[in-house]
């Protein structure tokens, strides 16, 4: 049997259902398996497309996304994709073709070094050097991929290699030594938790992406409902508690609410769950939440004492732990009433200062009005991505997630054009959902290239651009910090999105109008097809509150 | 799931924080990588990305010809070593870590000199070198080359002495080290 045909045999051994790609030189020998292999492969137009759509796919399903793309320039185009993927944890196995062993550092014709390199962005990566390696690392991969602290594995697969016959025999297991997650939470690391926590009296729970990637939104909810415990969470994290809710405090961060910010500033003790105290989270390092000591759960013993020194490092799966956390927490029955003046400091936050802006007294659509819209025009019943920028931030404060999966967007690296074929991978992993993509005008011409795919396919994501006419959050950032000197962020007037998409074979529709907006934004949704809506908002609307960059989070402004 | 929890109170402020400390010693790491190629790299890599800075580095077969062991020192006072440990464990290849213990660690490490020893100065030298149980595997008229193995302490006061006669040039291997007494390092 030919290497690559073995390769089909493994992915169908894996599971998978889907890959995102295009073909190439170096993979040749791959697409001529995959041309009687059964396995749909999804032809996008340009690699970083394929690459996102198999995050979209992965965040969407919990399932591993599979990416392609040939040697050289086709694993370069990866090279975003896969660094997004390693920032927000996502499982991904990448598929490069790579030139003829011959070739191999002799400056051939498209070859790169992928390996190299890709190498500090990926959880692992296999270049493979004899026919024999493939199927046990394809099946490596996709273990590595998904287990533990998921992220991306690269495969790079010479041409000659690829195409060698090989004995085949099914892999049933994974050989790893160096490899081996811890899952299951320390007991009395997990007793110290809850005891601190039964005689906290200002607590907070701080929820990230990895309760979402653990798939414990559930037991994350059961343990902030087992007492009236505050939650929050990171951009990453939203869905993970079912929003809105009388103990959800809203986002926290850079542009969280207040009464998270707040919250974490004055918290005596603070639980993260699968979050990593990133910078826009903690603003400046010495001065974030300098009265709490700190509960850090995570299955990367990495993240712990990172950033902020854990009182309490608990290293294992937040869906192991958290159920028994909440079992120890029960069985000291603490006492509810010690946390009514906290309460009543945190309603009185809330109350003082909800998420709120400005609305137009016309037609004008303001951005966070767009968001709200959208909410009740889907009924909160979508899968949502979205870019990166102030559009990001306003999906994230005001759609409310109220379950897990459902938000997918660039966290960590923070990638403009990632929202349009994460939406379309999440369409191809869950077709019976709306999908929804919030996007920025700048953003979503980073892969507009997509809609065409889309188009093809019959992938029917709804775009949503919020089109201000401005690369948005730099604009605002020179107006606060840089004396409104607005250097290079005006976007001009064109593409004319409504024409564009109609060239790519979808529905173009613009929307200016607020009084209207529900009802046609309904009409889009229920539009067969892919649909690309520009709706255009006030341009010079600022995201807040914000905490300004490196600052501590009671210096919010807006 | 073990004894439930006994309900006495804790008070937050008896929590303590260890993590992210400064030592301020030298660590010696030892690792334990799969014999696979690009794993050093990984290795330097991640030194690199994350602003760790290695002392010295050597890198060699075990009695197990899949995997290779990596000695490398790391100034403790700069790096927090539990932070280096951690990240290094991520590493699919790395088999083990092992944080050595200076007191029950043998260190050594091999050095080259090439000193200028014309005339009277060989004499001196010798006898230095006689002294550090060193060994000239080299002579000229105008030079010899000298051996010297021992801690990275004994070397450095070997440099000291025969500097001033004139340092040509100096090659070291970096330490490696094992730990004492029967049981695997």
């Amino acid at each position: 049997m030919r290497a690559v045909d073995a390769l089909m045999e493994c992915l169908k051994a894996e599971g998978v259902e889907v890959v995102f790609g295009l073909p190439g030189g170096a993979n040749l020998p791959t697409y001529d398996a995959f041309y009687d292999a059964g396995i749909r492969h999804i032809l996008v137009r340009h690699e970083a497309g394929g690459g996102h759509a198999a995050e979209g796919y992965a965040k969407a399903t919990g399932k591993v996304g599979v990416a392609l793309g040939t040697s050289g320039p086709g694993a370069t185009n990866l090279v975003t994709p896969i660094c997004d993927a390693m920032m927000d944890s996502v499982p991904v196995v990448f598929i490069t073709g790579q030139v003829r062993t011959e070739l191999l550092g002799t400056d051939g014709f498209q070859e790169a070094d992928t390996i190299g390199i890709t190498m500090p962005i990926v959880k692992h990566s296999f270049m493979i050097q004899h026919p024999l390696e493939i199927p046990r690392s394809i099946h490596e991969a996709f273990h590595i991929a998904r287990t533990g602290r998921p992220g991306p594995v690269v495969v790079d697969i010479p041409q000659d290699l690829s195409r060698a016959d090989i004995p085949y025999e099914p892999v049933t297991d994974v050989h790893l030594p160096g490899y081996q997650p811890t899952t299951e939470g320390n007991q009395k690391q997990i007793r110290l938790a809850a005891k601190a926590l039964a005689n906290a009296r200002r607590p907070v729970i701080y929820a990230g992406g990895g309760v979402i990637s653990a798939c414990a939104g559930v037991e994350l909810t059961e343990l902030c409902l087992s007492d009236r415990l505050p939650v929050t969470c990171t951009v990453m994290g939203l869905g993970a508690f079912p929003a809105p809710h009388a103990q959800w405090l809203g986002m926290l961060g850079m542009h969280g609410t207040r009464a998270a910010n707040y919250a974490m500033d004055e918290a005596d003790l603070i639980v993260a769950v699968g979050a990593r105290f990133d910078d826009r989270i903690t603003g400046k390092l010495d001065e974030f939440a300098p009265r709490a000591k700190f509960v850090h759960i995570d299955i990367d013993p990495a993240e712990i004492s990172k950033n902020v020194p854990a009182h309490i490092p608990i290293v294992g799966d937040a869906k192991n732990i958290l159920p028994r956390l909440t079992a120890e927490y029960r069985a000291l029955e603490p006492d509810p009433g010690r946390l009514e003046e906290w309460w009543s400091r945190i309603e009185a936050w809330r109350e003082r200062h909800p998420l709120r802006y400005e609305d137009s007294s016309d037609t004008e659509i303001k951005p966070q009005y767009m968001i709200q819209a959208l909410y009740e025009a889907t009924g909160g019943e979508a899968i949502v991505t979205s870019d990166v920028g102030q559009h990001q931030m306003w999906t994230a404060q005001y759609f409310h997630f109220a379950k897990p999966r459902h938000w997918i967007n660039s966290g960590g690296l923070g990638t403009m054009g990632f929202g349009l074929p994460a939406a379309m991978g999440a369409k191809v992993g869950c077709p019976d959902q709306t999908v929804v993509c919030v996007a920025g005008d700048g953003s979503v011409q980073m892969n507009m290239q997509e809609l065409a795919t889309c188009s093809e396919e019959g992938i029917a994501i709804k775009v949503f651009i919020m089109n201000n006419g401005y690369l948005g959050m730099v604009r605002q950032w020179q107006e606060l910090f840089w004396d409104k000197r607005y250097s290079q962020v005006e976007m001009g007037q064109w593409p004319d999105f409504v024409t564009l998409a109609k060239a790519y074979g979808a529905t173009g529709i613009r929307l200016q109008d607020k009084r209207t907006l529900v009802e046609d934004m309904r009409a889009a949704l229920a539009t067969e097809g892919p649909v690309l809506v520009d709706v255009r908002v006030t341009r010079e609307e600022n995201t807040y509150p914000m905490i300004p960059a490196g600052q501590p989070a009671r210096n919010m402004v807006g | 799931m073990g004894e439930p929890a006994t309900k006495e109170l804790l008070s937050l402020d008896q929590l303590e924080a260890a993590a992210g400390v400064r030592t301020g010693r030298k660590h010696i790491l030892s690792i334990m990588v799969e014999n696979k190629p690009g794993v050093l790299t990984r290795i330097t890599g991640l030194f690199a990305r994350r602003g760790f800075n290695i002392d010295t580095l050597a890198v060699g077969p075990t009695e197990n010809e899949r995997v290779s062991r990596i000695t490398l020192t790391l100034d403790g006072a700069v790096h927090p070593i539990d932070q280096v440990t951690k990240q290094l464990h991520k590493l699919v290849n790395v088999l083990k870590i092992r944080d050595l213990e200076p007191a029950e660690t043998l260190a050594r490490e091999l050095a080259l000199f090439k000193v200028s020893a014309d005339g009277g100065a060989r004499a001196e030298v010798m006898q230095i070198c006689e002294i550090f149980r060193a060994k000239i595997v080299d002579v000229t008229k105008r030079s010899v080359v000298i051996e010297v193995t021992g801690t990275d302490d004994k070397i450095e006061a070997f440099e000291q002495l025969v500097r001033p006669f004139g340092l040509i040039e100096m090659a070291r291997t970096g330490e490696i080290a094992i730990s004492r007494g029967r049981s695997e390092t």
